[in-house]
């Protein structure tokens, strides 16, 4: 399926997801993970620090809303993929960013940032594995 | 309260932007991986523009003594390049390729209420503590 080359947009989201992570270090000190905030969130040490991270949670899912009241039009959510790949790939995901350390927020964003040799490490090595994983997926096995 | 408020706006800016951006729209990062087929890189913008004014603004902030809201900055201190790293990082390349949600996209597309994100957020939780149960059996494991 074709999706339209937004060159301006991802540009524009992606200095706003920038601002956020340096808001993040600047005020609390910390990387803009999502993948240590949900964990954090799950088990967290104490019940400030569940808290911080649940306002933050609430505040992203409030994106959608939020863009909806500037521009009059939900953002554009397509999903190609079938019902089992999204439960498959969701555990996958969940697995890999915990043992891994990171997602493409915290490894790819905040630490490639400050130039850690095992952020950089992680994004090489994700982003690799989810071309292949794509390519088999769309050429070899055809979904 | 206020921090509580300013955690609510870090993650509301980085939530629109994520939804601007095309991160949470699965067809637009599949599609960004798909070279050999319906080729989109706008992705590559997206991180571009986040990579670039993220590593801009961390030279100033890191050079203060310490964040406005907390004593220090809680950074990661490891360098070493270790199995855990490498295999989870493969494996999640791998579930991001199969479903097209990484988990800071699906966050802020939850706020769609579309069925598909809480099905993957559900099973990207179930991945987290099963994760972390293992690395606890582990751990125990080398210490017993």
């Amino acid at each position: 399926m074709e999706t339209t080359f937004t060159p301006y947009l991802s540009f524009g989201g992606g200095l706003l997801i920038g601002t956020a992570a340096i808001l993040s270090m600047a005020l609390l000190g910390r990387i803009m993970g999502a993948t240590g905030i949900l964990a954090g969130f799950l088990t967290p040490s104490s019940m400030s620090d569940w808290s911080w991270r649940a306002a933050m949670i609430a505040g992203m899912a409030s994106g959608p809303l939020v863009v909806m009241l500037l521009t009059g039009s939900v953002p554009d959510v397509t999903v190609p993929v079938t019902l089992p790949m999204l439960v498959v790939g969701g555990f996958l995901v969940g697995i890999g960013v915990t043992f891994g350390g990171g997602c493409t927020s915290g490894h790819g964003v905040c630490g490639m940032a400050r130039m850690s040799v095992r952020s950089i490490a992680a994004t090489v090595i994700f982003m690799l594995a989810c071309f292949a994983t794509v390519y088999v997926v769309r050429h070899l096995v055809g979904v | 309260m206020l921090r509580l408020l300013l955690c609510y706006a870090i993650g509301l800016i980085f939530g629109v932007g994520i939804m601007i951006s095309g991160m949470a729209n699965p067809a637009k990062v599949i599609n960004f991986f798909d070279i050999a087929g319906t080729w989109d890189p706008s992705l590559a913008f997206v991180m571009g523009g986040a990579l670039g004014i993220t590593a801009l603004g961390y030279r100033f902030v890191l050079k203060r003594p310490a964040p406005k809201l907390d004593s220090v900055f809680h950074l990661p201190t490891r360098s070493d390049i270790d199995m855990p790293l490498v295999a989870g990082s493969a494996v999640f390349g791998v579930g991001w390729g199969i479903a097209g949600f990484c988990p800071g996209g699906a966050i802020p597309a939850l706020g769609t209420g579309r069925p598909e994100v809480f099905v993957f957020i559900a099973a990207l939780l179930a991945g987290i503590l099963t994760a972390k149960f293992l690395r606890r059996q582990s751990r125990a494991a080398t210490t017993a």
